[in-house]
């Protein structure tokens, strides 16, 4: 009686099953069955084993794109966070002036990515654009097709701008949940603004940054289409982040086995860091030392 | 030296939170401010801590006068109704951090918070975070850090609101003796009109911004001044009945005619308001002397170990407090008896004249 109930259960979840296996696990399979195999055609395909793996594994290119990738991801977050909080921070908590900057700083998440791309463009041109030209008719030459720092300064800023408001919203969201009492609490144990700031709001924001970290995390490290508008990869290989090398393995020279074994890779240490990001924020601030 | 509140008046928007309200309140008191939601019991609390200006009015302290003074240059701790700790620091640190901010020499804090945990049996859980506590624990963590700062004045805004029945008694026993043996200013701000009587000390009765009457809380359950303090301080509400005293007699409501007996004799002849507190009306006849109503039975509500029966005497909704479970139904009728001994008695204003002499010793639930 007990068996049979337990196993009606399963007929509920197998819906979820097939989903998740059509959504995510059958594309998934078909990049390992890539990674693992020299395929010229449908009936004309070698089995390579790790081959691909130790050639990716090898390979400078890569490396160079993963410390990119990763030096990348760090500043992101080393910026995007704190300058969110901060912005956050300084918002009106109430009234017309929060609805209105509400809007005001979610207007980016609004626009499309490649658009995003195309837009800095324009505003990063040495000629005609209005931050490009500013710059340069300061007596500072700024090019982000010609220099590599000036590249990376533009794609930086235009993520910055892009997807700080993202962690403003999160951010805001946060604060806006503490109940005032808390705030009365600190003003008569007399804490000054700092302490406030360290032991009130940063500990009750814990949970959403925990998810604005993740996800400005994984975002950036899986950026393609905004530098791939802007730079390129270029100049040289100076802006060539994990996804925009795996593209131009995979489309450019269509070398699909190395390429999908790169993606398993990829996925594996993207899986790995927010892992480790996750147990890290856990952690921080309840003293959990099991 | 005391607080001294002078004509407070506090308006937000035109609409008056609090009107005109004086108090003066002496170290070393326990008061309790009575009232029900939107009384005004919070709004006068942040004014007594500084949080707010009031829009008239002073406040003094041992003769200063504070109005406009930042809470910050003020020595006052509060405890609210929700569980408010740093979430980040433990128990220790939480207590701790008035001691930190005002700067006092470790050995004196380590003391002070050990002395504080142990009374308010937290002593265990020094080393815990907030969010590893229960909801009673992290109020004693809370009263814990009010109480370490050793302030003027202590504020309490409905501390025990949001634990459960069992805790709330236990630490209110606990606080009435913890606190008792201060010298500060304690402020309590509560809705119910029992646990002002077990907290003792002084009441100040509040109705809708205005302070309606203060004085030892025994006095005012006793004496209460208006109908109105009378419903607010009783709990359930007192039953009211219109009544008409000849020379010698006593007519209430639909009742037969009784002699004036106890403290009603002498009340001079005229109409009065009549009221009854909800323990003092019986649904059996308990001397030969009581006035016999006749009611409908509206609902029968369980409590505990006692059952609130609410009734209609004409048209007034009366509500009649009895031990032990029993069940009525609804539009049964019933007789009501009561003692003309335990009756207060108003005059048509709503002012008191004349309240029972016997001592009317509360029950405690």
């Amino acid at each position: 009686m007990n068996k049979w109930e337990n196993n009606k259960a399963w007929f509920m979840v197998i819906p979820v099953f097939l989903v998740v296996a059509v959504s995510a696990i059958l594309p998934l399979m078909t990049v390992v069955n890539y990674s693992v195999q020299d395929i010229f055609g449908p009936e004309n395909r070698i089995f390579v084993a790790t081959e691909w793996y130790k050639e990716v594994l090898t390979d400078q290119r890569l490396h160079d794109a993963l410390s990119r990738q990763l030096l990348f991801s760090a500043l992101v977050l080393l910026i995007e966070i704190p300058l969110g909080i901060i912005i956050a921070l300084m918002m009106p908590k109430k009234g017309w002036g929060a609805s209105l900057s509400l809007v005001l700083v979610a207007l980016p998440l609004l626009i499309p990515w490649n658009v995003i791309g195309t837009i800095w463009i324009i505003f990063t041109r040495p000629d005609i654009g209005l931050f490009g030209a500013a710059i340069n008719s300061m007596g500072i030459p700024f090019d982000h097709t010609a220099a590599p720092l000036d590249a990376w300064i533009t794609v930086l800023l235009m993520e910055v701008w892009h997807w700080t408001p993202l962690v403003v919203l999160l951010a805001y969201a946060g604060l806006q949940a503490i109940p005032e009492a808390y705030f009365q609490a600190a003003r008569i144990d007399g804490a000054s603004t700092w302490a406030t700031f360290r032991y009130i709001q940063l500990p009750k924001m814990r949970g959403v940054l925990t998810i604005a970290v993740l996800l400005r995390f994984m975002d950036s490290f899986l950026i393609y289409a905004e530098p791939f508008v802007l730079t390129g990869g270029g100049p040289g290989n100076s802006t060539t982040f994990l996804s925009i090398y795996l593209v131009k393995l995979a489309v450019g020279q269509f070398d699909l086995g190395p390429a999908a074994a790169f993606s398993i890779i990829y996925f594996l240490i993207v899986l790995l860091f927010c892992w480790l990001f996750y147990q890290a924020l856990l952690k921080v601030g309840t003293g959990d030392k099991s | 030296m005391a607080m001294v509140i002078e004509n407070i008046t506090k308006s937000v928007a035109n609409e008056c939170h609090i009107d005109d309200i004086s108090l003066q309140l002496e170290p070393g008191t326990f008061n309790v401010l009575l009232g029900r939601t939107l009384a005004g019991k919070t709004t006068l609390m942040r004014l007594m801590a500084g949080l707010d200006k009031p829009t008239k009015g002073r406040i003094l302290m041992n003769g200063k006068d504070l109005t406009g003074i930042s809470v910050r240059k003020r020595d006052v701790a509060m405890v609210y109704q929700q569980f408010i700790n740093y979430p980040s620091m433990t128990v220790y640190k939480n207590i701790a951090s008035p001691l930190r901010m005002a700067k006092v020499l470790d050995a004196e804090i380590d003391r002070r918070v050990r002395e504080a945990a142990e009374m308010l049996h937290i002593d265990s859980l020094l080393e815990r975070l907030p969010v590893e506590l229960s909801g009673g624990q992290q109020q004693r963590t809370a009263i814990a850090r009010a109480l370490v700062k050793d302030s003027e004045l202590l504020l309490l805004d409905e501390p025990l609101v949001n634990l459960d029945y069992k805790l709330r008694e236990d630490l209110r026993t606990e606080m009435r003796d913890i606190f008792k043996r201060r010298k500060s200013i304690v402020v309590y701000a509560t809705t119910e009109p029992m646990e002002a009587l077990t907290l003792g000390g002084n009441t100040a009765v509040l109705h809708e911004g205005r302070l309606e009457q203060f004085g030892p809380t025994v006095d005012v359950y006793q004496h209460p001044q208006s109908t109105r303090i009378a419903q607010a301080f009783s709990d359930p509400a007192m039953n009211i009945v219109a009544g008409k005293v000849d020379r010698n007699s006593l007519r209430l409501g639909d009742a037969k005619e009784v002699p004036l007996r106890h403290h009603l004799s002498g009340l001079p002849p005229g109409d009065y308001r009549f009221g009854m507190r909800a323990n003092h009306l019986q649904l059996e006849m308990q001397t030969s002397d009581d006035i016999e109503f006749q009611t409908t039975i509206d609902l029968a509500e369980i409590s505990g170990s006692e059952t609130f029966v609410h009734l209609f005497h004409s048209d007034d909704p009366w509500t009649v407090q009895q031990q032990g479970i029993h069940n009525y139904r609804m539009g049964d009728q019933a007789k009501v008896y009561v003692d003309s001994a335990n009756l207060y008695v108003f005059d048509l204003d709503g002012r008191l004249v004349i309240s029972p002499t016997r001592p009317d010793s509360p029950t405690m639930t």
